[in-house]
């Protein structure tokens, strides 16, 4: 069981009031984009035995989405922050350095 | 016109604690910046109250303002001054980047009273209702059950619950059963 803060409404609830959506920060090609880089953004996915970046949305509460930086294999919530970045911001990486020295996951490390 | 009626027509249940429909109800939804003096404004001139902080409830006479979402409010009025509610907020945002909507009849509101009342909730709700943690004034949506749900909580103890119209019998049905005499928890002292 996952306990998420949602960044919207503050509410730190159970992983039942959210819903997951899917990988974070996928970057979108186009328009004119090979079928190539469309092939890599409609199907090539993380994942991870480790550190993870995910989309979730508070669909029982508030209704916004959100990104949340979690372990897959510790099931540990390492940050919450806005949908609203291309990045995991530097306090959410450093919280997972303290945690997992030497972790990467697409180009963030 | 076809007379208005609620979806559980006046249910009531008395077990470890008191359900029952509270009636007819004015909802309005109410979508715009919160932050801004406009909408504070129209708020304030449509049912005479504030905007509460964050996951707040603010309550007056058969009135009440609820926070949502970030950008999102209910406002509770009398059912048969909604039209003239809205009017007023249109009126007063008219020129701004707003979404105001007649819910009334979309939604199903009960009222949970008695010394089992946060019991009874929690059953059904990840959400922590001891008197330390859930405080009059206090709102939150969450899920009881498989349905979404909201409530908040007045100064006399009795939570006021909110949910969809269709399913209104499902909702209520949980809740009876959660009250049913013989499943004291007695979690909450």
């Amino acid at each position: 069981m996952l306990i998420l803060t949602c960044p919207c409404c503050g509410v730190t609830g159970e992983e039942t009031e959210f819903h997951q959506g899917g990988e974070a920060h996928l970057k979108r090609f186009g328009p004119g984009a090979s079928d190539d880089e469309f092939h890599t953004y409609m199907f090539a996915k993380e994942n991870p035995k480790g550190v993870h970046f995910e989309r979730w949305r508070h669909n029982n509460g508030c209704g916004k989405w959100f990104h949340a930086a979690r372990d897959t294999v510790t099931l540990e919530v390492y940050g919450t922050y806005p949908a609203q970045t291309l990045e995991p911001p530097k306090e959410i990486r450093d919280a997972i350095t303290a945690k997992r020295p030497g972790w990467t996951w697409r180009e963030f490390a | 016109m076809s007379e208005a009626v609620t979806p559980l027509n006046g249910a009531r249940f008395e077990g470890l604690a008191t359900i029952e429909d509270a009636g007819l109800t004015g909802m309005i939804t109410l979508r715009g910046d919160l932050a801004s003096k406009e909408v504070k404004d129209a708020v304030q001139k449509a049912v005479g109250l504030d905007i509460p902080a964050q996951r707040q409830a603010v309550s007056g006479q058969g009135s009440a303002v609820l926070w949502m979402s970030p950008d999102e409010l209910l406002l509770i009025c009398a059912y048969d001054s909604v039209s003239q509610t809205i009017a007023t907020l249109e009126e007063a945002l008219k020129g701004q980047h707003f979404l105001a909507v007649n819910v009334s009849d979309a939604r199903t509101y009960l009222h949970l009273s008695g010394a089992g009342a946060r019991e009874t909730l929690a059953k059904l709700c990840p959400v922590d209702l001891s008197e330390a943690a859930f405080t009059p004034g206090m709102f939150r949506r969450t899920r009881m059950a498989q349905v979404p749900a909201a409530f908040w909580l007045d100064e006399a103890g009795t939570f006021h619950l909110i949910c969809f119209r269709s399913v209104a019998d499902y909702a209520f049905n949980l809740l009876k059963t959660a009250a049913l005499p013989g499943g004291e928890v007695e979690i909450y002292g």
